[in-house]
C-alpha cells in the first residue's frame, strides 16, 4: 500500500524533495544510516533510563514499554502551519461555543442541525453541567487535534477534548533531538515547543476562581502510577512546579477543595485532572468509584475550584458528533470550516449503514465510544472472516459505529532495521484555551506506524513517534 | 509537601536501606559458610532470622541451606525484604515522587532497578548471587551519592534520610540480637575461635572492621563490638548515630513546619537514653531485652512519624 498512492512528506507525489525538507536532505547526505541507527539506540536507552515508559493494558510480558522514537523529524513549513493553526483555532473555538450552548440555551438543537438524542442521550453528556458555568467560560482548556494528510491536504481525524496525552513525548522528543543532532538545529530555524509549558501556566492562572486569579494553587490529578500516561502526569507536574495528587490526597470541606500536606490541609484552586468524568466525584457521578473526591462537583458548582477540562466536554469529541463538526463550525463562526473532516458515514442512518455494510473491505469502521485504536476495523487489512464478524457487530448496534474511507495517509522517511523507509504518519496538534485566547503549540506529536503499510499509529498498537518541526520561515 | 509524597520518600529511604541490608546479610552468610563450624547451615538459618523474615522462611518448609536461603533473600517476590521486593518497591516509590527527586537521583535508582531486575531474571549459579550482592551494594551507593550530592536540603531530603536511619537502626539491632541470641552453636564458648570469626564476619559485612581497629586498637571483644554498634555515635551504623540523625532531621522538619509533635519527642528521648548508657548497663540488664525494647521503640517512632506528618 505504501508508495504509489501515498503522499510523502519529504518527496511529495514525485521524487523531488519538498522545500521544508531540503536542509534535512543535505544533512542526510553527510551521515550514514549506521550512524543514525546508533544515535537512535542511544536515544531509546536514554528514554528507558529516564523512565519515559508507558504501560500497555492487557500486556503482562514486561509491564513497561518505551514508545519507539524515530530520529528523522517530520517537518511542517511555516505557511502550512499558519493555515493549520487558523483552522484549529476556528474549530476549537466553535466546539467551546457548542459546549456552552448545549449546556445552556441549546440554540443549535433548536435549529435542528444535530439530532437532539445524539447530544442529550450521549453517555458523555453531563446533565449537572447545565447548572454550572465554568470559570472564564472555558470548557476544553486543553485539546488535541489528530490530523492526517493525503495528497497535500490535511484532514481532521479526531478531536480530543478529554485531557489528551502526548505533550510529554512532544517535549522529550525535542530534547532528545537537541542532544543527538545539535548541528541540525543550527542549520534550520525551528520554532520551540517549550512554549507549551508557558501556555499551560498562563491558562491555569487565567481560569482560576475569581478570588485566586493570578496566583492560584494548582494540582494535577492522576489515577496513579499504574496509569499508562503516568510518566506524562508527573512530567507536567514537575515542569509546572505543582503537586501531582491522587484522589485520596484531596478532600472537600465547606465546598472548598483541600490537599493533605505535611503541614496540614492546603486549599486547592485549580485541578487539572487526568481522570475521566466518571471518577471525579462519587457523589455526582459514580458511587462505586474509589478514585473520586466526594464533594468535588459541589465545590465546582460553588465556584471555589476550576476543573480542567470541565466535566462533560466528551460530548463534543464523540466520534458520532465528529461528523457534524463542519456544521457546528459554520453555525457558531458563520464561516465554513477551514480544516476539513474526513468523509464519514454514520451507521445510525439507513443509507450510510447500507453503504458501509456493502463496502466494508474498503472502509475503516470505528466504534463511536472507543479510542486508542481499539475496537476498529481496517477493511483493506482485514480478513474475510474478520469483516463478516464485524458486520454482525455493526448490524447489532448501528448507532455505535461510523465508517470512513481508508485514507492514503502521508508517509515520512523513517529508520527501520538500519535503513530509511517510508512509513505512514499522523499529527496531533496541542491546543491550550484560556479565558481570552486559544493557542496552538508550534509543533505537535507525529505518530508513525512502524510496520510496513500499516495505517495504525497508536502507541498501544506498536506505533512510534517523531519530533515534529514547525519552521519559523 | 503532600503527605502521600512524604510517605513515599520515607519508604523509599527505608526500602533502599533494607535492600542494602539484605545484601549485606547474604554477604555475612557467605563468610560464615567459609568458617570451620559444625553446622554449615547455621549462618544461612540466622540470615533469614536477622532479616526479620525468619517465620516466613520457616513456613516454607524447606531446609535452611544456601540454595534455599539465597533464593529466599534475593529472589523471592513473597518475601517483603528480598532484594527483588525491595528494589521493586524502592523503584515504585521513586516513580510516585519522581518530581521530588533530582534527575540524577531518579536516574540512578531507575538504572539500578533495570540492572538488578535483569540480573535477578538470570541468576542461576552461586557465583551470580555473590556478584548480585556486590552489585546491590554498588547501586545503593550510587543512589545515595546522587541524593547526597544533588538533593536540596529540604523536606524531600529529610524524609528519605529519616527512612534510611530508622531502617538502619532496626537492622543493626536485629543483626546483633541474632548474633548474641542464636548464632553461636551450643558447645562453642563466647570469645572462642568461632565466636571471634563470626564477629569479624559481621563487622566486615557492615563495613566496620577498620573502625573497630582504629577506635579500640585491640582484638575483637564482644562487649566492645556491642559498644561500637550501639553507643558509638561516630559509626554510621550504630544505634546512637541513627538516633542522632533522626533527631536532627526531625528538628529541621519542625523548624520548617513551625511545630513539634510526638515523633520529635520520642526521637529525642531515644537519643538521650542511648547517650546515658554504658555497655556495662546493657549487659547487666540483658542484651536481648535491651535490643528487643529498642526495636519496639524504633517501630513506635516510625508510627509517630506517620502520625505527625499525616501519612
Amino acid at each position: 500500500m505504501t508508495g504509489t498512492n501515498s503522499f510523502s512528506e519529504m518527496y511529495g507525489a514525485g521524487s523531488d524533495v519538498r522545500a521544508p525538507y531540503k536542509g534535512l536532505e543535505t544533512w542526510l547526505e553527510t551521515v550514514s544510516v549506521d550512524e543514525l541507527a546508533k544515535r537512535h539506540g542511544a536515544a531509546e536507552l536514554a528514554f528507558r533510563k529516564l523512565g519515559i515508559t508507558f504501560a500497555v493494558y492487557g500486556d503482562n510480558e514486561g509491564d513497561e514499554k518505551i514508545i519507539p522514537f524515530d530520529v528523522l523529524p517530520r517537518i511542517v513549513a511555516a505557511e502550512e502551519f499558519d493555515a493549520l493553526e487558523a483552522g484549529i483555532v476556528q474549530r476549537i473555538d466553535a466546539l467551546q461555543m457548542f459546549l456552552a450552548d448545549i449546556y445552556g440555551p441549546r440554540e443549535i438543537l433548536k435549529a435542528g442541525l444535530i439530532p437532539e438524542e445524539l447530544v442529550l442521550s450521549n453517555p458523555q453528556f453531563q446533565p449537572i453541567m447545565t447548572q454550572i458555568k465554568p470559570p472564564g467560560g472555558v470548557y476544553s482548556h486543553i485539546s488535541g487535534i489528530d490530523m492526517v494528510r493525503t495528497a497535500d491536504e490535511f484532514y481532521v481525524l479526531e478531536d480530543n477534548l478529554r485531557t489528551p496525552s502526548g505533550v510529554a513525548y512532544m517535549l522529550e522528543n525535542r530534547e532528545a533531538m537537541l542532544r543527538l543532532f545539535p548541528m541540525l538545529f543550527q542549520e534550520h530555524s525551528i520554532r520551540p515547543v517549550e512554549s507549551y509549558i508557558d501556555y499551560l501556566q498562563d491558562m491555569i492562572r487565567a481560569v482560576a476562581p475569581e478570588a485566586t486569579r493570578g496566583d492560584p494553587t494548582g494540582v494535577i490529578l492522576t489515577p496513579g502510577p499504574l496509569n499508562s500516561a503516568y510518566y506524562e502526569h508527573s512530567f507536567l507536574a514537575d515542569r509546572l512546579g505543582i503537586e501531582l495528587v491522587e484522589g485520596s490526597d484531596l478532600f472537600v470541606e465547606d465546598r472548598c477543595v483541600y490537599m493533605r500536606t505535611t503541614k496540614g490541609p492546603e486549599r486547592v484552586d485549580v485541578v487539572y485532572r487526568r481522570i475521566d468524568d466518571d471518577y471525579l466525584d462519587p457523589l455526582a457521578f459514580r458511587p462505586d468509584s474509589i478514585l473520586g473526591i466526594a464533594g468535588m462537583m459541589d465545590a465546582y458548582e460553588a465556584g471555589n475550584v476550576t476543573i480542567i477540562n470541565a466535566p462533560g466536554t466528551g460530548v463534543a469529541d464523540d466520534k458520532a458528533i465528529y461528523s457534524y463538526v463542519p456544521e457546528i463550525v459554520k453555525f457558531y463562526s458563520g464561516s465554513d470550516a477551514a480544516l476539513k473532516n474526513v468523509e464519514t458515514y454514520r451507521c445510525r442512518e439507513d443509507d450510510a449503514l447500507k453503504y458501509t455494510l456493502d463496502n466494508l473491505a474498503e472502509l475503516v469502521v470505528k466504534r463511536v465510544d472507543a479510542s486508542g485504536g481499539y475496537g476498529m476495523l481496517i477493511g483493506p487489512a482485514a480478513t474475510e472472516a474478520e469483516i463478516e464478524e464485524f458486520a454482525l457487530r455493526i448490524k447489532d448496534d448501528p448507532d455505535g459505529y461510523i465508517a470512513q474511507p481508508t485514507l492514503a495517509l502521508s508517509t515520512c522517511p523513517t529508520v527501520v532495521n538500519d535503513s530509511i523507509v517510508e512509513r505512514h504518519v499522523d499529527l496531533r496538534a496541542f491546543v491550550v484555551s484560556g479565558a481570552e485566547e486559544t493557542k496552538v503549540v508550534p509543533g505537535g506529536l507525529t505518530r508513525v506506524a512502524l510496520k510496513e503499510g500499516s495505517l495504525v499509529v497508536n502507541s498501544s498498537q506498536g506505533g512510534g513517534t517523531k519530533d515534529s518541526w514547525v519552521l519559523a520561515s | 509537601m503532600l503527605s502521600r509524597n512524604a510517605s513515599s520518600l520515607f519508604w523509599l529511604g527505608r526500602h533502599v536501606e533494607r535492600l542494602d541490608f539484605t545484601a549485606r546479610l547474604m554477604d555475612a552468610a557467605f563468610r560464615f559458610e567459609a568458617l570451620p563450624s559444625p553446622d554449615k547451615n547455621a549462618g544461612w538459618k540466622s540470615a533469614a532470622q536477622a532479616s526479620g523474615t525468619g517465620e516466613l522462611f520457616a513456613a516454607k518448609n524447606v531446609p535452611p541451606n544456601r540454595a534455599a536461603v539465597t533464593d529466599f533473600l534475593a529472589l523471592d517476590p513473597d518475601n517483603p525484604s528480598s532484594i527483588r521486593s525491595c528494589v521493586t518497591k524502592a523503584r515504585n516509590d521513586a516513580r510516585v515522587v519522581r518530581a521530588a527527586l533530582t534527575r540524577e537521583a531518579f536516574e540512578s535508582l531507575n538504572e539500578g532497578y533495570i540492572e538488578l531486575a535483569g540480573r535477578i531474571r538470570e541468576v542461576d549459579r552461586p557465583l551470580d548471587m555473590v556478584s548480585l550482592v556486590e552489585r546491590v551494594k554498588q547501586e545503593v551507593r550510587n543512589f545515595e551519592g546522587a541524593v547526597w550530592r544533588t538533593l536540596a536540603r529540604s523536606e524531600n531530603f529529610w524524609f528519605i534520610r529519616l527512612g534510611n536511619v530508622i531502617e538502619r537502626a532496626d537492622n543493626t539491632a536485629r543483626l546483633m540480637d541474632v548474633k548474641y541470641h542464636t548464632l553461636l552453636p551450643e558447645g562453642e564458648g563466647v570469645g572462642g575461635a568461632l565466636d571471634q570469626a563470626q564477629w569479624t564476619a559481621i563487622l566486615r559485612s557492615v563495613s566496620a572492621v577498620t573502625a573497630y581497629r582504629h577506635i579500640y586498637r585491640q582484638n575483637l571483644k564482644p562487649w566492645l563490638i556491642a559498644e561500637l554498634l550501639i553507643l558509638k555515635d561516630d559509626l554510621p551504623r550504630s544505634l546512637s548515630h541513627c538516633m542522632d540523625v533522626a533527631d536532627e532531621y526531625l528538628q529541621d522538619l519542625s523548624v520548617a513546619h513551625g511545630r513539634v509533635g510526638p515523633a520529635d519527642r520520642r526521637a529525642k528521648r531515644m537519643k538521650n537514653q542511648l547517650r546515658g548508657l554504658t555497655v556495662d548497663d546493657i549487659y547487666k540488664n540483658g542484651m536481648h531485652q535491651f535490643l528487643q525494647q529498642f526495636i519496639t521503640d524504633n517501630n513506635q517512632l516510625n508510627r509517630d512519624i506517620s502520625e505527625q506528618f499525616s501519612f
